[in-house]
């Protein structure tokens, strides 16, 4: 057997990337970002309120905590149910008791459902930040564009209704997105997708859509449930990640994405919460939700001073 | 197909000498940090998948992106701190994509080795000539970006063909980091030329401490020190750290690291250098200082 002459055909071998999506920028040679009070790390905490339905859909695909025993799985949709009747209020009062704002990115199923949450989470001041329709609204190249475009929509437009504000942030499930998404959440209005997790700022596409990297690597479900840290273990990493950046040259991002039914559960709460009241009494800390982030970004890249 | 590789014959470890490295050294230790580029729509290979998820894998793309804006730069700097120079694995065609973090190795003084063209590329499968082609193609690229020629051969994503050994040594490359035999540097039998084995590691490798062990910070900061400790009593050994920069070079790994690079940097029974450096050492002792 050989392999087809093509194979080692290299057409985008070229200066900067294989694709057009966004320009290549190191990060140490970008002007330094300074947050608002001339802090220097901000800490972005998102939460992930996720509906599965009972029936998964595996088109395009199943989402990561999705069901995973024959029909009826009430194992894990229940499990699940937990951290958004349960869980999520021990954020919120860990939150309240730092003194922090958080961005909720919250399928529109949940605000259709539990509509006395989201409006709870609105009234405290965080940001509702969109994450696709419900559990069953993957997205990634197999989806039909149309399709994607309505999925986004939907959810737009439901949580928009719900909340009375229209969501400039979006969150895919899984990051996964397809080689449309970029497109359509921009003409969508969105403002940052939270997908790409290759950067510690901010930064666009070249369609002018932003992009907050909200590294996965930092998560409750990778560094839990993924690589089965303990709470104590998941708090002295991110811990470690602010002391490193703290000690950087130039403002940096540092994302804590957390889920309600990992580590809002009984047993690790309290380490995320001692975490977080370490943290919000950092001199360089400055919390602040998505939109926040991007937009103090936005005025230092235009030549505006923050301060 | 072969049911042993026919590249080596047996040995105890126990039963043969080790040289101590120039200056009396037990351990050499060699970083190799794995300077890559993956595509984000290869082409398919009928035999491996590039990404678990339909192109663009937003995640797995986006991740390895990280190194080439941020987190080399942050390896690099931690090496540099504790003088250990890197042995790049590159994928060549780093070369054309981002020049930059190429410059930015070269004038560390760090060595190149081919990591195949680019990782997202596999050789199952190749013609010899084909082999041929990304040998040659790699020996070209690297010599016009950093005008090093390159000695030492990483198969590109770790994937061989029966002929890669012999196709490496007949372009003249003399070492290989595809062996995981042995914790000495060994001659490989090729039917073309001289070719020496220098222990590369999967086991303590970032990406198995972080992607199959699911190791902590802390963790695969303990694991390599043990590794290390081991390895300096045992005496005329090899120690490689393979690194990605971004898995090792992430703000929550980066300080463990450098705890680990200041224990080796202090401990005094480490040849610090470079894959090429030890090939030269292992090829002839005497010159080297070592003493057979």
């Amino acid at each position: 057997m050989t392999l087809d002459p093509a194979y080692l055909d290299y057409p985008r071998r070229r200066h900067g990337y294989d694709h057009d999506l966004y320009p290549w920028s190191a990060l140490h040679e970008r002007a330094p970002v300074v947050w608002p009070g001339g802090k220097t790390v901000a800490i972005w905490v998102v939460v992930s309120l996720e509906w599965f339905p009972l029936v998964p859909s595996d088109t395009p695909f199943r989402a990561p905590g999705h069901m995973a025993t024959a029909y009826p799985d009430y194992r894990h949709y229940t499990a699940r149910e937990y951290g958004t009747r349960v869980g999520v209020g021990r954020f919120l009062d860990a939150f309240a008791a730092a003194g922090i704002k958080a961005s909720f990115a919250t399928n529109a199923a949940i605000a259709e459902r539990y509509p006395e949450l989201v409006a709870d989470i609105v009234v405290r001041g965080h940001e509702i930040v969109a994450h696709s329709t419900d559990m069953n609204g993957t997205i990634a190249t197999g989806l039909a564009e149309a399709d994607e475009r309505d999925l986004i929509a939907r959810a737009l437009d439901t949580l928009e209704r719900i909340t009375g504000t229209r969501p400039r942030g979006w969150l895919s499930i899984a990051r996964s997105q397809s080689w449309a998404t970029v497109d359509l959440l921009k003409a969508a209005g969105v403002d940052y997708c939270c997908d790409w997790v290759n950067d510690e700022l901010p930064w666009r596409f070249a369609n002018g859509l932003a992009n907050l990297p909200l590294n996965h690597e930092l998560s409750d479900r990778q560094v839990i449930g993924t690589c089965q840290a303990s709470a104590a273990s998941y708090a002295e990493q991110i811990t470690d990640a602010f002391d490193w950046l703290a000690g950087e040259k130039g403002g940096r991002l540092l994302p804590i994405h957390l889920t309600p039914y990992i580590s809002a559960l009984p047993y690790r709460i309290g380490a995320i919460e001692r975490l977080l009241a370490d943290l919000a009494q950092r001199p360089q800390a400055w919390f602040a939700t998505g939109s926040e982030i991007l937009d103090s970004w936005t005025r230092q890249k235009s030549g505006k001073n923050v301060a | 197909m072969k049911a042993d590789p026919g590249l080596y014959d047996f040995a105890r470890f126990a039963d043969r000498p080790r040289d101590p490295w120039p200056g009396g050294k037990r351990v050499a230790v060699w970083v190799a940090p794995n300077l890559e580029f993956y595509e984000i729509d290869p082409p398919a290979h009928p035999q491996r998948r590039s990404w678990t998820k339909p192109h663009p894998d937003v995640v797995g793309y986006s991740h390895r992106d990280h190194a080439n804006r941020v987190s080399h730069w942050r390896m690099a700097d931690a090496m540099t701190r504790h003088g250990f120079p890197g042995s790049v694995s590159l994928s060549v065609a780093l070369c054309q994509h981002h020049p930059e973090v190429v410059a930015d190795a070269r004038q560390r003084g760090w060595e190149f080795f081919s990591h195949g063209i680019y990782n997202t590329r596999y050789a199952y499968g190749m013609s010899a000539d084909q082999e041929r082609a990304i040998i040659a193609d790699s020996i070209r690229t690297v010599r016009e970006a950093t005008g090093q020629t390159i000695r030492g051969w990483l198969a590109p994503a770790l994937t061989h063909t029966e002929n890669t050994l012999d196709l490496i040594a007949e372009a003249g490359l003399d070492y290989t980091c595809d062996l995981y035999h042995d914790d000495r540097p060994l001659p490989v039998r090729t039917t073309t030329g001289d070719l020496v084995s220098i222990p590369y590691s999967l086991e303590v490798n970032d990406h198995y401490g972080f992607f199959i062990y699911n190791m902590s910070p802390r963790d695969y900061a303990r694991a390599l020190i043990d590794q290390y400790e081991r390895l300096a009593a045992e005496g005329g050994t090899v120690m490689c750290i393979p690194l990605h920069a971004y898995l090792i070079g992430q703000p929550h790994r980066i300080a463990a690291f450098e705890t680990v690079l200041a224990h080796i940097a202090a401990d005094g029974r480490a040849w610090i250098a470079r894959a090429g450096d030890i090939a030269d050492a292992y090829r002839n002792p005497s010159a080297a200082g070592g003493g057979r």
